[in-house]
């Protein structure tokens, strides 16, 4: 028993290390988190300019606005975190960690739910802005559908970056391996929150996208950590 | 668990990616105490096969043996008594040299002052401690990265071209430190291509080429004139 309270203990220990290099690097660097801002910013920008006549809005066009940019701006984030690892090969040396190898895998994605909650924190007020929608009149629902969708995103994104951090192609090969796998949860995040700016916001329905993402959330990170080492090792 | 590294065994150790044969059926014994240079041209071989004893790489077929057991018996354990210097040297270059070491001594669950200190000092670089790794030259680099990778003073020593970008001082030093490692009964794998550097070293010589062991003997003199008659060149 205490073995293996030890193994949990060193498990999260690690992750929390590495998430803390991660952010430690970004806050001497702010290298990821500028592109990443300045690419989700100039995303929704042009969605503005193409979709926006006299003040009228599309209908239903901000949810799907707010969840391309985080999803484009993402993959950005994803990419610049594993070229990090892939500079000097430090991903081989978090892998002779004396932990359980998913803890590393863990700690990359607290690291990527951190810097794309960042991005969105900047996105939900733009987006309500630009086009008018009203994403805090239901302040709760909206976190809950934004916190749940990234974690799904970012937990598949996290293990097909590190697959392919040692990959040639690896710029071309993670936005189409990863999209495919997470439409599931954009058109469930989209569809939440399209939800709630319904004229008479839909609760109900918010709940059960949320609920389906969350389900997500929990086959996406078994896997996740269950093929982890594996795919890690050559 | 804890590992012993009294005697690492190589059975019959083969690894091939896709069609290319990296290594083919190497056996090979390496008892406490002893530097084993692992001699060979460019793309012989030898950087996979320390990438296989560092765990990092999977055996396509046969296995490695750390006192006995396998890698997958011994679980996470076995890599804390792993220490590896590859050819890249697995530092963050945005990061001081403190803060890398502090990070790899928490991942291997070290309390970090006291090994970073002497690290720094093995190193010679008390006074470029708080310097971002990427102000430093190839050689600093070098040295801090054979610290990094001994700071959890491991019984299975594997470095890869460990004299690249040093000078005749700092080669001198890191000859030292690597008879130190193997009196206090370390196994220590050396692979290079450079014989001279090997020369006087190393107590025994693993020849590699085209991913085969062509000769396992002692060291002893005319080094040079051996390596070509089995090699070719050199």
């Amino acid at each position: 028993m205490d073995k293996q309270l030890e193994v949990t203990s060193n498990f999260f220990v690690v992750a929390l290390l590495v998430l803390r290099k991660d952010v430690a690097i970004e806050v001497k660097s702010l290298e990821i988190i500028s592109t990443t801002l300045f690419f989700a910013v100039s995303s929704v920008l042009v969605f503005a300019f193409a979709l926006v006549r006299e003040g009228s809005v599309v209908a239903d066009a901000a949810a799907g606005i707010l969840w391309i940019a985080i999803a484009f701006a993402g993959t950005l984030a994803l990419g610049r975190t594993f070229e990090r690892e892939r500079y000097a090969d430090t991903l081989r040396a978090l892998l002779l960690a004396p932990a359980p190898r998913a803890a590393i895998y863990v700690g990359k994605l607290l690291g990527m739910v951190l810097l794309i909650t960042g991005a969105e924190l900047l996105l939900v007020p733009l987006v309500a802005l630009l086009f008018s929608a009203p994403f805090f009149a239901r302040p709760l629902f909206l976190a809950g559908l934004l916190v749940t969708g990234t974690i799904g995103f970012a937990a598949v994104g996290t293990l097909f970056a590190a697959m392919l951090v040692r990959s040639r192609t690896r710029d071309i090969m993670l936005p189409i391996l990863l999209y495919p796998i997470t439409v599931p949860v954009i058109i469930a995040g989209v569809r939440g929150t399209a939800a709630l700016l319904a004229d008479k916001p839909d609760d109900a329905a918010a709940l059960m996208w949320m609920a389906v993402l969350s389900m997500f959330d929990v086959v996406f990170i078994t896997l996740s950590l269950w093929t982890f080492e594996p795919l890690m090792t050559e | 668990m804890t590992p012993s590294f009294d005697v690492v065994t190589l059975d019959r150790v083969s690894r091939h990616f896709g069609r290319r044969r990296a290594l083919s059926a190497v056996t090979l014994t390496a008892r406490g105490g002893e530097i084993i240079g692992l001699l060979g041209p460019n793309g012989a071989g030898k950087s996979t096969l320390i990438g296989v004893l560092a765990t990092l790489v999977a055996p396509t077929s046969g296995e490695v043996l750390y006192g006995g057991q396998s890698a997958r018996r011994l679980g996470p354990a076995l890599r804390r008594q792993i220490g590896l210097l590859a050819h890249e040297l697995h530092l963050y270059p945005e990061l001081s040299a403190r803060e890398n070491l502090a990070f790899f001594a928490g991942l291997h669950g070290l309390d970090a002052r006291p090994a970073v200190d002497a690290a720094i000092e093995h190193a010679g670089l008390a006074d470029r401690a708080g310097d971002p790794v990427s102000s430093f030259s190839r050689g600093m680099r070098q040295r801090l990265a054979l610290e990094r990778a001994l700071l959890h003073q491991p019984e299975l020593v594997l470095l890869d071209e460990p004299f690249t970008g040093l000078d005749d001082e700092s080669v001198g030093l890191v000859r030292d430190r690597l008879r130190v490692l193997a009196a206090s009964g370390c196994v220590v794998f050396v692979a290079t291509h450079d014989l001279d550097l090997a020369d006087g070293l190393v107590g025994r010589v693993a020849l590699i080429r085209s991913g085969k062991l062509i000769s396992d003997e002692p060291a002893g003199s005319g080094l040079r004139r051996r390596y070509r008659a089995l090699i070719g060149h050199g």
